[in-house]
């Protein structure tokens, strides 16, 4: 059974129409990615399904519960088990607290009262391989990386099953990057955690997520396992966008498939296919609206598909 | 040959703190040619910042300059009068800074501030607006026109990063300098953004001085690297030789560290263990020795000197040594 079932997900924001319906599922100790271009709603996805940001229609399950536009009041306990990673390492962090009462605080908001906080603090410091004495610095006293395992402490404090993660690794150096996966990997085959990762990162991608689904326009485009997607790419704008990886190799011999003209604007979305006017490979067809369709586990929403 | 653009010539920079000088910058020296990509690559703390920041001097007010030069066209910089540097800034020399969300004042439209910077320009403000969008459009905004009226929070932070390069790229430098200009953008943007700098580059001729901790990135754009570790340059050399024939452990590692060169699903990704040296408290010998894991005696004891191995190719490494003196 999912962990998490998003189904035919929509935000508006006035006219603003940023998530199209949007459905995806997480197994428990699964990793999702979610990718596409700045704007495509990737960040609104996560943030709907943490109850911070609105959703106007479609549904949220988590553990078979409907949790799409419950109170604040009855979204708070569920926090303990959905815990979210900004995509602002150092933003995300109180200026004015230390970085012990900053990983504790979900101890405080849900009201865990018998809990030792200064023993929690040590503890949580240790798993993300942080000092002791970090405890009482504050934000900034830490580099980008450091303040990360913060956000990732924080995040695992309560013991989620389900962690949110919008650009982990977003400004980080390589090899801090690495080591930052590498937590995050190990973590979850410990905890038993799922996670929702967005990151445009594809060589992230690869080498975290056990699915992914690409979204263009507030919607999903297509899914796959993460192998399946990078291997044999179905729709023209995932081919686009793996093409568009720079490999770090100079004499890489990279064969670009260009994207025609800008993102549309969602105020006045295209006829037919949405992708159509900025595909390399559009044909008549393409004036009609394609379906999503799903087989053999990976679904598509397209009436060229490439072989 | 061509002509040398910018040469840093035996720079060295602090910074004054309470706990003693900080050592940002040891002895950095390379030069960058008319019409040439450099790319500096190291990762957060190597000292990347401090020094495009003494190029243009924008300092902070504890910075020391110790030693060695900036020359730009052949004028030191560092000797240069405030009202020499404000022609330069902008005008000759024009930078992307990292983060595009402090980049743009809050309180003025975006075109407004695209407008504002053409000051030095004779042009009507009707052409220095239709200028503003002819950049936006060339950066990928949709709607160019009616999206100069907006307010920099209207924009995508992807977009607002896009703004900058525009912005920069308007007075047509002779020197860009990019400050990590595609952290924060998605792949095809990146990639959009790269191929966009190389056509103005090629167009104007004007150099440019990257800096990105992406590895693919500086593959792919840049003619010469310069990799920095711990405020020193560690490597220097064509772009091939560094990412095919690196002569620096750091450079090494780092190269092997970059996700996009393992094809398959790892485990367990290759990191560089232990921690970048405390610049205030500088280690005897080669700086990157505790984290090297080919590091010898001799390592602990004298600095390696910046060698030169071939054609422009540098590097700071006793292994090489006993190669050649071997």
């Amino acid at each position: 059974m999912s962990l998490l079932s998003v189904s035919d997900l929509q935000t508006s924001y006035g006219a603003v129409n940023v998530l199209a319906g949007v459905s995806f599922d997480v197994a428990p100790g699964e990793t999702y990615a979610l990718v596409g271009e700045s704007g495509s709603g990737k960040t609104t996805v996560i943030r709907a399904i943490a109850g911070l940001a609105p959703a106007q229609a479609g549904s949220v399950t988590f553990d078979g519960q409907e949790i799409r536009g419950l109170p604040e009041r009855s979204f708070r306990p569920l926090r303990k088990n959905i815990a979210m990673m900004f995509q602002d390492p150092v933003g995300s962090l109180s200026p004015r607290l230390t970085i012990g009462s900053l990983i504790t605080e979900p101890y405080r908001i849900q009201g865990m009262k018998d809990r030792d906080l200064q023993a929690e603090a040590k503890r949580l410091l240790e798993m993300v391989n942080l000092p002791a004495h970090f405890a009482n610095r504050y934000p900034y006293q830490l580099s980008g990386g450091q303040a990360r395992r913060v956000g990732v402490a924080r995040a695992l404090a309560l013991e989620p099953k389900l962690i949110l993660a919008d650009e982990p690794t977003a400004g980080l150096d390589v090899s801090v990057q690495g080591e930052l996966l590498n937590l995050l990997n190990d973590l979850r085959e410990r905890l038993g955690l799922a996670m929702v990762i967005i990151t445009h990162n594809l060589s992230v991608v690869r080498h975290v997520a056990d699915r992914m689904g690409i979204m263009y326009l507030g919607r999903l485009v297509e899914e796959g396992t993460t192998e399946d997607i990078f291997d044999s790419p179905r729709h023209p704008y995932t081919r686009c966008l793996l093409s568009a990886n720079p490999e770090p190799d100079p004499d890489a011999r990279l064969e670009r498939i260009a994207l025609k003209g800008e993102p549309p604007s969602l105020l006045n979305r295209p006829t037919g296919c949405e992708f159509r006017e900025r595909c390399p490979f559009a044909q008549d067809v393409c004036s009609q609206t394609p379906k999503w369709e799903v087989s053999d586990g990976h679904g598509l929403r397209c009436l060229a598909p490439l072989s | 040959m061509t002509e040398t653009l910018l040469e840093i010539d035996g720079l060295s920079v602090d910074y004054e703190t309470e706990r003693g000088d900080l050592k940002a910058l040891r002895d950095i020296s390379f030069d960058v040619r008319k019409g040439e990509i450099v790319g500096i690559v190291g990762e957060s703390g190597c000292g990347k910042s401090t020094l495009i920041s003494s190029i243009l001097r924008l300092t902070a007010p504890n910075t020391r300059f110790r030693q060695g030069e900036v020359r730009f066209k052949g004028q030191n910089l560092l000797q240069a009068t405030e009202r020499q540097m404000r022609d330069l800034r902008g005008d000759d020399i024009s930078i992307v800074f990292q983060d595009p969300m402090q980049t743009h004042n809050p309180v003025l439209s975006v075109g407004q501030q695209m407008v504002d910077i053409q000051h030095r320009s004779s042009a009507s403000k009707a052409e220095k607006r239709a200028k503003a969008a002819k950049m936006l459009g060339a950066v990928g905004i949709p709607d160019p026109e009616a999206r100069l009226s907006q307010f920099p929070h209207e924009f995508s932070g992807g977009m607002r990063q896009r703004i900058a390069i525009a912005m920069a790229l308007m007075s047509e430098p002779d020197l860009l300098i990019a400050d990590e200009p595609t952290t924060a953008l998605d792949a095809t943007l990146e990639v959009q953004i790269i191929e966009r700098l190389r056509e103005l580059q090629r167009e104007m001729h004007c150099a440019v001085l990257f800096i990105s901790h992406h590895l693919g990135v500086i593959a792919e754009l840049c003619d010469r690297v310069v990799v920095m570790y711990a405020g020193a340059v560690v490597e220097s050399g064509d772009v091939r030789e560094i990412f095919h024939n690196p002569k620096h452990p750091y450079t090494r590692r780092l190269i092997e560290c970059d996700p996009g060169h393992i094809k398959t699903r790892a485990r367990v990704l290759p990191t560089i263990p232990g921690e970048v040296p405390d610049l205030a408290n500088l280690p005897g010998g080669c700086i990157f020795r505790d984290r090297c894991d080919q590091a010898m005696d001799r390592c602990a004891q004298e600095v390696p000197p910046l060698e030169r191995l071939g054609e422009g190719h540098l590097a700071a490494c006793w292994l090489n040594h006993e190669e050649v003196s071997a």
